[in-house]
């Protein structure tokens, strides 16, 4: 039972991934498929997280009387993660902005049937 | 059970309840149809991670995650969602694809969870590798006692300038797409 239970930091993790895998899915809003797209991306910053996590042991600062150490490669890795997953956010607003002025919409299906149905001018 | 047994029974139950709140909040973010009330809940979401990583050791990621994931990120959606719609509308059809997928891709994930080494186990793969050996030799080779900005300033320096590359891009992808770019070619095209 113990060890069926050793894994519920990354079941939340996969949890979290699902939801958001969900709104990219199914949401016809170009922002809430955003939205989703950022819950996605932290749920694979704390699976990887989890992964350096080391039970009994202290943050990976150096100091007398520590011996134990979480492991920091994941926390660096993340931090570059999170920089670019930022990056990716603006970029992808900014695109919807754009589409929004292209278009009146951020709704998916809206702006599809004004690409099948062109406007005559 | 001794002082240190009690420390690690409260950090699990913190994580626990931690990981509850983010779920509800995560989905309340998917559920909602106001979005104003999605990037807000988005911004709660980012600083209950923050309290995460301390939690899980990753106090260097809890700084950035507290200013960059609940900070710029909630002032770019609410700039975003100032600039187009408030509301969503609802979808033509029940996302009764979209939930299958999900659930497959979770179920097929959580199954190949088995496979992985226990939550905090000191001896798993992970910690096996380059990790002791950078925790062993960073304060005397660098002179900086916390290993993270060791690593990430030094030793991997040049991943941090690429890092750099990437907020420069993005910026510049930004102003071409909705700042200067756009503005010249509404007064050159006309169409």
């Amino acid at each position: 039972m113990a060890e069926f239970l050793a894994h519920y930091n990354y079941w939340a993790a996969i949890v979290l991934a699902m939801i958001g895998l969900f709104a990219v899915i199914a949401r016809g809003n170009l922002i809430k498929k955003l939205i989703g797209l950022s819950l996605f991306q932290t749920a694979v910053f704390l699976l990887f997280i989890t992964i350096g996590k080391i039970t009994g042991a202290t943050a990976p600062i150096v100091g007398a009387g520590f011996t134990l150490y979480s492991n920091p490669l994941p926390h660096v890795l993340i931090l570059t993660a999170i920089v670019v997953s930022v990056s990716t956010l603006a970029v992808g607003l900014a695109l919807t902005v754009a589409i929004r002025r292209a278009y009146g919409s951020t709704e998916e299906d809206e702006i599809q049937h004004k690409d099948r149905v062109p406007e005559r001018e | 059970m001794d002082r240190k047994e009690g420390r690690r029974a409260i950090e699990i139950y913190i994580n626990i309840v931690l990981l509850f709140f983010l779920v509800a909040t995560g989905l309340a973010a998917v559920l909602l149809r106001n979005l104003l009330a999605s990037a807000m809940l988005l911004g709660i979401y980012g600083l209950l991670m923050a309290a995460l990583w301390v939690v899980l050791d990753a106090v260097d990621v809890a700084f950035t995650e507290a200013a960059v994931g609940a900070g710029i990120t909630t002032v770019l959606m609410l700039l975003a969602i100032a600039l187009t719609e408030r509301h969503e509308k609802r979808p033509s059809r029940p996302p009764y694809l979209a939930l299958l997928a999900a659930l497959v891709t979770g179920g097929a994930l959580v199954y190949a969870t088995g496979g992985m080494p226990a939550f905090g186990d000191a001896a798993a793969p992970a910690h096996r590798h380059v990790a002791p050996e950078y925790i062993a030799r960073a304060l005397d080779e660098t002179g900086v006692p916390n290993v993270v900005t060791a690593v990430l300033a030094s030793y991997r320096g040049f991943d941090t300038l690429g890092e750099v590359t990437v907020i420069f891009t993005a910026g510049m992808g930004v102003l071409l797409l909705i700042g200067v770019g756009a503005r010249r070619r509404k007064e050159g095209g006309g169409s």
